[in-house]
């Protein structure tokens, strides 16, 4: 009797063969990035300014992925000229270290935002996402004036960023006791706002350096 | 020959019948939400509030038709086939409609989630831990009434189809419950354990496997045993399905990594990923080969079986975007393809043509067993298989026109060097072909409302035929 016959009539030897072999590619792909160096590009001490998100920030970008912004905005420069030319330097592993959930996106219905941060004033964003077509005529983002008038929970940042903690990014007890009274009074707006306004903005690039190897 | 085929009320068809219900049900739900989002895209005014705004609805979208839609189709397929190919019924009623009512309060649970905003982040699995909790429990009862009914079966082989629905079972186990880890905050917020480059590839891990397990394996048990079922053949190749089943097992877990070409995930990964991807054609030939040639000499049952038609096209999508999606990991291609709407229409045609094909078939076809009676409007289901084919078409067409051209203006430069188009004028040149699409999916909806009315009518039929069956007798 061949293995396949014996596995067609046991049950048993089946499940265990199956659990086997669906489990190796993902084992491959995934657990060999937890160890390797190679994972995380290298930065000198003058590059890296890679922080953890502060408070306002981070109710900003939990507004960014409630409103399901990741659906139409990568923020994943690839290494390609015209990419270069329209977003910026490539996107580095480094820079989504603190990044829980991952905001890279599949799709660019709008552009990349992954270096937005200082490219427009606040004003503009504001208005841009009040009315985006009231600048961009093109536009087919939604309208988000409403996150004006809505005022950032300012009781649930401290938990958020201990929640974080404990996954492993690296706030400190002062971050947490002056988390409450940073976003207080604040609208979705504001925190939104600045949100954007530091993404890609932590790592100061070396003109020609290449750090992928 | 056991007491249970004799008398065959012993089998649980009840549940199959109300899996089936749903599920058609869902899919005008999942129709419906889709099309409007797609007229969104087209005229972004529709945003009229914040709770139906795209980012929201969009999520609400594939979690119906992968999970809703999908999920009601897998357990009322895989409830009456494991059924019918072990020669027992179920091991238990009790959990089978525990999975029924807890699918159902899931889906529920999402319909609210998503207009609210409640949401971790991560496509396809975008629902918050409680639900993620209550996804597995249900989900694992799903699978262990399934291995114990095979456990208990008359016959000494386990059937192909059931291999395929194991496969699915226990890879989308694993897929769930890792990528799902979460620390939660509140009831309604979390965050995933996951971070930056290692999030992304386990994320994507899941994303192509909730294609490859969820929205392939599972529905090729559906054809290995509703095509030879439909067709009165058998199907074409033992060795072949052998063949396609570890293959298929084996390779697709692999692919993950191909959407993240070109990112900051390590390159041997993604060049991994697309390496197997690319293999993977010959077992997914050899799948839809497998099934397209059980009908071999018999090609004119096509010609008035309408349910076989819808059978038989799915294969040929199917054929289709397992030839696409290996095209579009390789590098060069991805660097294209990446990040435009040719990645939608590749999704849609597997997911309009391939898996809503086989399983709108599946459900037609179950439905005169089920109910024991003639279909209600057989001109409605040839309607519905036109009306369903020429929408994914039109879907799938205008998204590679769309795609294609936007990839090529955003790299597009001129004889200086300067990029020649703004995102912008990318953005505007896409609304023709948004319109078109909506049209699509317009007709596609058509279509899933016209079997819904045909599924109703079928079924007051048979209940009609049964009281008058009933007061003849008295």
């Amino acid at each position: 009797m061949s293995f396949q016959e014996k596995l067609e009539k046991n049950i048993w030897g089946l499940v265990v063969m199956v659990a086997i072999v669906v489990s190796i590619g993902g084992i491959v792909e995934i657990v060999p990035l937890f160890y390797l160096d190679n994972t995380f590009e290298k930065l000198t001490k003058d590059e890296d300014s890679i922080r953890p998100y502060a408070a306002l920030e981070l109710e900003g970008r939990d507004i960014y992925i409630r409103e399901g912004c990741y659906l139409c905005h990568s923020q994943m420069i690839r290494p390609f000229r015209d990419e270069k030319e329209r977003y910026g330097h490539y996107s580095l592993a480094v820079e989504s270290k603190y990044d829980h959930p991952f905001q890279w996106g599949s799709k660019r219905t709008g552009p990349d935002l992954a270096r937005v941060g200082g490219k427009y004033s606040n004003e503009w964003q504001i208005q841009h996402l009040r009315a985006p077509r009231s600048l961009v005529p093109e536009s087919v983002m939604p309208n988000y004036a409403f996150l004006a008038n809505a005022v950032v929970d300012d009781a649930l940042t401290e938990r958020k960023m201990r929640a974080l903690k404990s996954v492993g990014v690296p706030y400190s007890e002062e971050d947490f006791k002056t988390a409450s009274a940073a976003v207080h009074g604040k609208t979705e707006m504001d925190a939104l706002v600045a949100y954007l306004q530091v993404l890609g903005t932590m790592v100061k690039f070396q003109e020609g350096k290449d750090y992928r190897e | 020959m056991s007491e249970n085929i004799l008398a065959g009320q012993a089998y649980n068809l009840k549940i199959v019948k109300w899996f089936s219900v749903c599920a058609v049900l869902y899919l005008v739900v999942g129709a419906l939400v889709g099309d409007f989002i797609a007229w969104q895209l087209a005229f972004p005014s529709l945003n009229i509030d914040p709770h139906l705004s795209f980012g929201r609805l969009r999520p609400l979208h594939t979690n119906d038709v992968i999970f809703a839609f999908g999920g009601c189709t897998l357990m009322a397929t895989a409830y009456y086939i494991v059924q019918r190919t072990c020669e027992v019924p179920l091991w238990s009623n009790k959990l089978a409609w525990f999975t029924f009512w807890g699918w159902n309060a899931i889906i529920v649970g999402a319909v609210v989630s998503f207009p609210m905003g409640w949401t971790q982040g991560k496509e396809y699995a975008e629902l918050e831990w409680p639900l993620d909790i209550a996804i597995a429990v249900v989900w694992l009862s799903y699978m262990g009434n399934f291995i114990m009914t095979i456990a208990n079966r008359k016959t000494s082989h386990i059937y192909v189809a059931n291999w395929f629905f194991l496969g699915m079972m226990i890879m989308i186990t694993y897929l769930h419950v890792v990528n799902s880890l979460a620390v939660p905050v509140t009831l309604t917020k979390s965050y995933s354990i996951f971070s930056g480059v290692q999030d992304a590839m386990i994320q994507w891990w899941w994303g192509h496997n909730a294609v490859g397990f969820f929205l392939t394996a599972g529905f090729l048990g559906i054809m290995y045993y509703f095509i030879p079922k439909q067709a009165n053949l058998p199907i074409f190749s033992y060795r072949l399905s052998v063949l396609h089943f570890w293959a298929l097992m084996f390779g697709y877990v692999w692919l993950g990594a191909h959407h993240l070409q070109y990112t900051a995930l390590p390159d041997w990964a993604g060049s991994l990923g697309a390496a197997v991807s690319i293999a993977m054609i010959i077992p997914s030939w050899g799948g839809a080969i497998n099934g397209l040639m059980t009908l071999s000499g018999a090609w004119n049952k096509l010609r008035d079986d309408y349910v076989l038609r819808f059978l038989i096209v799915s294969l040929a999508f199917y054929a289709m975007s397992t030839f696409e999606g290996p095209v579009m990991s390789i590098k060069t291609v991805n660097a294209l393809s990446h990040y435009t709407d040719w990645t939608i229409g590749h999704v849609h045609s597997g997911a309009l043509g391939w898996v809503a094909m086989v399983s709108i078939g599946a459900i037609y076809h179950l439905l005169t067993r089920l109910w024991k009676t003639r279909i209600y409007s057989e001109s409605m289901v040839n309607t519905h298989f036109w009306i369903h084919t020429i929408g994914t078409v039109f879907y799938i067409c205008a998204m590679w026109v769309s795609g294609i051209m936007q990839g090529l203006m955003w790299r597009a430069t001129d004889e200086y060097g300067n990029l020649t188009y703004t995102f912008a004028e990318s953005v505007a040149a896409m609304h023709p072909y948004y319109v078109l699409r909506s049209v699509g999916g317009l007709l596609v909806l058509v279509g899933a409302l016209i079997m819904l009315y045909n599924v109703v009518m079928t079924i007051r039929g048979a209940g009609q035929t049964k009281a008058v069956a009933a007061s003849a007798q008295a």
